[in-house]
C-alpha cells in the first residue's frame, strides 16, 4: 500500500486515541486466538476436580469453573470461536450481499425481484429468524454463521444496493457507458473500489454484532455445543454458579464487551474516513 | 449606525489561528447601502455572520476588532444577548429562503416570535403585528399566509416572510446575504425594489453582500470589495465601477461580460483564489496581481486614502481617472 | 393520503403472505417426516396414520398451505404437542408478560435515551458529551443476558431487593406483582436505550445545522428557546418513529432476557419450545411475531408521514 493511502486510513484513528487502543485491543485478540495454544498455561478441556471453583489466584489468574478448568485458557482459546464466527458471518454476508445487491442496482428487473425477496426476509426479527434456521438446521458452528450471517446479509444487501444505485447514477460512470463500456468493467473498475470503504465500515459493525449474536445463541444452547470453549458457553455454565463464583460471569463477559466495543469503535473511526456522499449510509453523529 | 474595525474571525487551534476574516473595517450609516462584493471563499459570509453575531458554535471565533451598533459594543454577543442588552435592532436574511423558515410551523408563528421578542406583545397582537409586516413586504392575502406552512409558498415568497421577520425589530441595520442568488431574475428585480424601498421609508443602514456586481451597480450607494478574507477596496459606487484603484477590482471590472461586448475570448485573473492562511506574508493578491513588484510580496500593502472616501489596500495603486 | 397508505398497507399484506409461505414451509423442511415431527419421537404408528388423515398431508402441499393459512385467519394455529392445548391460547397466556415487559422497557428507554441524548447533543464536543456517547456505544457493545445476570447477582442475591425470577400476575397479585419485571426491563432496556440516544443526539446534531435554526437564532430568542422549539420538535420525528421499531424488536429481542429472569412470556415460550421440539407453537409464535412487526412497521410510518406536514398536501 502506498504510503499516501497508509495515512489516509491511519488519520482518522490518529484523530481519536480511544479508537487506537480499540484497534490495539483487536490486534492483541487475534494473536491470542492465533496463538491460544503457547499462550495458554493450561488445557482448557482438562479437568482438575481437586481446583475446582477456585477464585482467581496467583496459579489460576481468572480462577477455575466448576470441573477444574481453568477460566484464563478457556478464555484465550474462546478468542478462537469469537474471531471463527466473526469471520465467518462477515464472509457469509458480503459474499451474498455484495453480488445481490450489485447485480439488483445494475439490472433494475431483476433488483426489483430480489429486493422485494430480501424485504420479506427483514420482516423477520433478527434473533428469530437465526433460531427459527438453527431449528432447522439443528445447532452447531457453522449454522450459527448461516443463522446470524443471513440477519446481516439483509441490511448488507440493501446497504450495496443503495451505494451501487448511487454510484451508477454518477456521471462519469454515465460517460463510461456511453462510450460502450461492458457491464463487467463497470461493476470491476467502478463499482467494487468505491464499495471497499463502506463494506470495511459495514464489516466493521457486523464483526461487532455478531459477537453478540453468537454469544445470544451460546447461551441459550443453540449454538457451539458446550464443551467449545465460547464466551456464550462460558457465561451459560456460570449462571447456577453467580452468586459463588462471580469470576465464571465477568471475565468471559468483559471479553465480549471489549470485543465488541473495540470493534465498534474501531467501525466509527472508520466511517468517518469515509466518502462524504456515502457517510448518511450508515446513519452517523457528524 | 454600523461601524465594523478591524475585524480579525479565525479558526483552528489557539495557539495557531487561522484567519478567515482579517483586518476588516467599513462604515454604514442610515439610509445608506454599502455593497459587500467579493468571489466565493473570500470572506463575506463569514464578516456578515461575525457582524450579526451568529458565527457557528463550535467553530471560527471573532479574534480582534470591534463591532458598534448605533454607538454599542456588541462584538461577542450572540443576538439574543444584544436583545437582552438593549442592542437588538440588527437583522439577517439569507441566501436560501426555501430552507431558512421552519417546514413544520406556520408562518405566523414564526413571524410571531420574532414579534414577541422585540414588542413583548403575544397571542393576538403578536398576530396583527405580523399582518402588518406582511403587509409591509407586500404579500397579498395576508391572512391566509399566516397560516400556511413554508413549503406552500414560493421561493420569492418566502424571502419576502425572511424580510418581514427581519423587520419585527424595526432594525437599525439589516444585512442581506445573498439574498436574491437563488432566485428567478425576476423575482430578484422584485426584491431588490422592495429592498430599496424599505431601506428609503425604515431608514435602515444596509450591508448587502453579493457576488454580482451588475446588482451592486444597480442598488449600491458604497461599495467594498473583498478578498482573501481582507478589504481590497471601499468606495462609493460610481468611482469604484468608474475608476477603481485596486488591481483586483479592476480585474473584476475586466471580467465583466457588460463591459467586454464584441470581445471574443471573456478576460480572467489567472490562478486561483488562496486558502485561508496560505498567504503569510504580503499581499494576498500579489501571486495574481498583473502589476506585481517585490515589495509586495515582502511585506503587508497599506491601506491608502485615495480622497472622498475612497480607500485601497495597495502599495502600488492604479492611477485616479483610469479609463475602462 | 389515504391512497398511499392503502398502497402501503397493500405492500404489507404481500410481504406477510410471503412470510407465511415461508413459515409454513418450515415445518416441511425440518429433517424428517412431518407427522412424526408434530406427535414427537413417541407416537404410535396409528396416531400417525390418524393424524396424517386429519392433517390432510396426503393432499398436494398447495393445498396443506392454504388450509393452513385459512386456520391462521380465523385464530386456530394448529395444537401445541407439549401443552396438548391451542397454539394460540398457549401463546395468549405468554403474552401479557412479554407486553408489560415491552412497555415498561420502552417507559426506560424512553426515559433515559431522550434526555441525555438531548444533553450530549446541546454540549457536543465537550467531555459531558464524549463521556456519554462513549458510554452509549459501550451500552450497545454488551450482551444484555451479561447485564442481566449481573442485575441479578447485585440487586437479587447480593441485596435482596427485588426479586430474580418468575412474574405472577398482576391481575392475580395486584400490581405490586409488577417489580418481577423490573431487573428484566433495565436489562433489556440497557442497549436500546443506548441506541435511542445515539439517534436522538444524531437527530438534534444534524437539525442543529439546518438554515431555519439560524434564523431563529437571529430572531434573537434565547438558546433554550432555540433547542425546545426548533431543534427538538424537528428531531424528535425522527426518534419517535424508531420506538415504534424498537418496541416491535424488543417483543423478540426479550427472548434471551425471558429466559435469564425465568419469565413465562412469549421468548421463553419458544425457546423451551426449540428445546421440546413443539414445532406447532415454534411456527405459531413466528406467525404472530411478524405480524405484529409489520403492523408496527406500517403504523409508525403512516404516523411519520401524517404528521409531517410537507406531505400532507401532496
Amino acid at each position: 500500500m502506498s504510503r499516501a493511502a497508509l495515512t489516509l486510513w491511519l488519520t482518522p484513528f490518529l484523530a481519536r486515541p480511544i479508537a487506537l487502543i480499540g484497534l490495539g485491543v483487536l490486534l492483541v485478540m487475534v494473536f491470542a486466538a492465533i496463538f491460544a495454544p503457547w499462550l495458554a498455561p493450561y488445557d482448557p478441556y482438562a479437568m482438575q476436580p481437586i481446583a475446582r471453583l477456585m477464585p482467581p489466584d496467583a496459579a489460576h489468574w481468572f480462577g477455575t469453573d466448576q470441573f477444574g478448568r481453568d477460566t484464563l485458557s478457556r478464555t484465550v482459546y474462546s478468542a478462537r470461536m469469537a474471531l471463527l464466527i466473526g469471520s465467518g458471518v462477515v464472509f457469509f454476508a458480503l459474499v451474498t450481499g455484495v453480488p445481490i445487491g450489485v447485480l439488483s442496482a445494475l439490472f433494475p428487473r431483476l433488483g426489483h425481484v430480489l429486493m422485494r425477496m430480501v424485504d420479506v426476509l427483514m420482516a423477520f426479527p433478527s434473533l428469530l429468524l437465526a433460531l427459527g434456521l438453527i431449528v432447522i438446521l439443528g445447532p452447531s458452528v457453522v449454522n450459527s454463521i448461516l443463522a446470524i450471517g443471513i440477519g446481516f446479509m439483509t441490511t448488507t444487501t440493501r446497504i450495496v444496493y443503495g451505494l451501487s444505485l448511487r454510484l451508477r447514477a454518477e456521471t462519469y460512470v454515465e460517460a463510461a457507458r456511453s462510450m460502450g463500456s461492458g457491464t463487467a468493467w463497470l461493476v470491476f473498475k467502478h463499482i467494487l473500489p468505491n464499495l471497499i470503504s463502506p463494506l470495511l465500515v459495514q464489516a466493521s459493525f457486523v464483526f461487532a454484532f455478531a459477537q453478540l449474536g453468537a454469544a445470544s445463541l451460546d447461551f441459550l444452547g443453540l449454538g457451539a455445543p458446550p464443551e467449545i470453549p465460547s464466551w456464550g458457553n462460558m457465561l451459560a455454565e456460570s449462571r447456577t454458579f453467580i452468586t459463588r463464583a462471580s469470576w465464571l460471569l465477568f471475565f468471559p463477559g468483559l471479553m465480549i464487551v471489549l470485543t465488541a466495543f473495540s470493534l465498534n469503535l474501531v467501525g466509527d473511526a472508520l466511517r468517518d474516513r469515509l466518502d462524504p456522499r456515502f457517510r448518511d449510509v450508515f446513519g452517523g453523529e457528524g | 449606525m454600523l461601524k465594523v474595525s478591524d475585524l480579525t474571525v479565525s479558526i483552528g487551534a489557539e495557539a495557531a489561528p487561522v484567519d478567515i476574516v482579517a483586518g476588516v473595517s467599513f462604515e454604514i450609516g442610515k439610509g445608506e447601502i454599502l455593497g459587500l462584493v467579493g468571489e466565493s471563499g473570500c470572506g463575506k459570509s463569514m464578516t456578515s455572520l461575525a457582524v450579526m453575531g451568529l458565527l457557528p458554535q463550535p467553530g471560527p471565533r471573532i479574534r480582534g476588532g470591534r463591532i458598534e451598533l448605533a454607538g454599542a459594543d456588541v462584538t461577542q454577543l450572540q443576538p439574543w444577548q444584544r436583545v437582552e442588552a438593549g442592542h437588538g435592532r440588527i437583522a439577517m436574511i439569507f441566501q436560501e429562503p426555501m430552507t431558512s423558515l421552519n417546514p413544520v410551523r406556520r408562518i405566523g408563528d414564526q413571524i410571531a416570535e420574532a414579534v414577541r421578542v422585540h414588542d413583548g406583545i403575544s397571542g393576538a397582537a403578536a398576530q396583527a403585528r405580523a399582518r402588518e409586516l406582511l403587509d409591509l413586504v407586500r404579500i397579498p392575502d395576508a391572512a391566509l399566509q399566516l397560516s400556511a406552512y413554508p413549503h406552500q409558498l414560493s421561493g420569492g415568497q418566502r424571502q419576502r416572510i425572511m424580510i418581514a421577520i427581519a423587520l419585527a425589530c424595526r432594525p437599525q441595520v439589516l444585512i442581506a446575504d445573498e439574498p436574491t442568488t437563488a432566485l428567478d431574475v425576476t423575482i430578484q428585480v422584485q426584491i431588490l425594489g422592495l429592498l430599496r424601498e424599505l431601506c428609503g421609508r425604515l431608514d435602515m443602514a444596509i450591508l448587502f453582500i453579493t457576488h454580482d456586481m451588475g446588482v451592486i451597480a444597480q442598488l449600491a450607494d458604497r461599495v467594498a470589495v473583498m478578498y482573501g478574507g481582507r478589504i481590497v477596496e471601499t468606495a462609493d459606487v460610481g468611482p469604484l465601477f468608474g475608476a477603481p484603484r485596486h488591481h483586483y477590482t479592476r480585474g473584476l471590472m475586466d471580467c465583466m461580460p457588460a463591459c467586454n461586448l464584441g470581445v471574443r475570448r471573456l478576460p480572467t485573473i489567472p490562478g486561483q483564489a488562496p486558502r485561508p492562511g496560505a498567504i503569510r506574508t504580503g499581499c494576498v493578491f500579489a501571486p495574481r496581481c498583473r502589476a506585481v513588484q517585490d515589495q509586495c510580496l515582502a511585506a503587508p500593502p497599506p491601506r491608502l486614502a485615495l480622497g472622498e472616501g475612497h480607500e485601497a489596500l495597495c502599495a502600488f495603486p492604479l492611477p485616479a481617472g483610469g479609463a475602462s | 393520503m389515504w391512497a398511499f397508505a392503502l398502497k402501503r398497507a397493500g405492500a404489507m399484506l404481500v410481504t406477510l403472505w410471503a412470510a407465511s409461505v415461508i413459515i409454513f414451509a418450515f415445518i416441511h423442511l425440518i429433517p424428517g417426516d412431518p407427522i412424526y415431527v408434530l406427535l414427537g419421537d413417541t407416537a404410535t404408528p396409528d396416531q400417525a396414520d390418524r393424524l396424517r388423515r386429519e392433517m390432510g398431508l396426503d393432499d398436494p402441499i398447495v393445498v396443506q398451505y392454504f388450509r393452513w393459512a385459512g386456520h391462521a385467519l380465523t385464530g386456530d394455529l394448529g395444537q401445541s404437542i407439549f401443552f396438548q392445548a391451542p397454539v394460540a391460547s398457549v401463546i395468549a397466556d405468554g403474552a401479557e408478560t412479554s407486553i408489560l415487559l415491552a412497555t415498561l422497557t420502552m417507559i426506560w428507554v424512553v426515559l433515559i435515551g431522550v434526555p441525555i441524548g438531548v444533553i450530549a447533543a446541546v454540549r457536543q464536543g465537550t467531555w459531558l458529551d464524549q463521556t456519554l456517547s462513549g458510554g452509549a456505544m459501550l451500552m450497545a457493545s454488551v450482551p444484555t443476558f451479561w447485564v442481566g445476570l449481573y442485575l441479578i447477582l447485585i440487586f437479587a442475591a447480593t441485596l435482596g431487593w427485588l426479586p430474580s425470577s418468575g412474574y405472577p400476575s398482576i391481575f392475580e397479585g395486584g400490581l405490586g406483582n409488577l417489580r418481577y419485571l423490573i431487573l428484566p426491563s433495565l436489562t433489556l432496556a440497557a442497549p436500546n436505550a443506548a441506541l435511542i440516544l445515539r439517534l436522538t443526539r444524531a437527530s438534534m446534531l444534524d437539525v442543529a445545522r439546518e438554515d431555519y435554526v439560524r434564523t431563529a437564532r437571529a430572531k434573537g430568542i434565547r438558546p433554550w428557546q432555540v433547542v425546545t422549539r426548533h431543534i427538538l420538535r424537528n428531531a424528535l420525528l425522527t426518534v419517535v418513529s424508531a420506538f415504534g421499531f424498537t418496541f416491535a424488536a424488543l417483543l423478540s429481542e426479550a427472548v434471551v432476557t425471558e429466559t435469564v429472569f425465568a419469565l413465562p412470556g412469549i421468548g421463553r415460550l419458544v425457546v423451551q419450545s426449540i428445546l421440546r421440539r413443539d414445532y406447532p407453537v415454534i411456527q405459531g409464535i413466528i406467525l404472530v411475531i411478524v405480524v405484529i412487526y409489520l403492523v408496527i412497521n406500517l403504523i409508525v410510518d403512516l404516523t411519520y408521514r401524517y404528521l409531517d406536514p410537507r406531505v400532507e398536501l401532496q
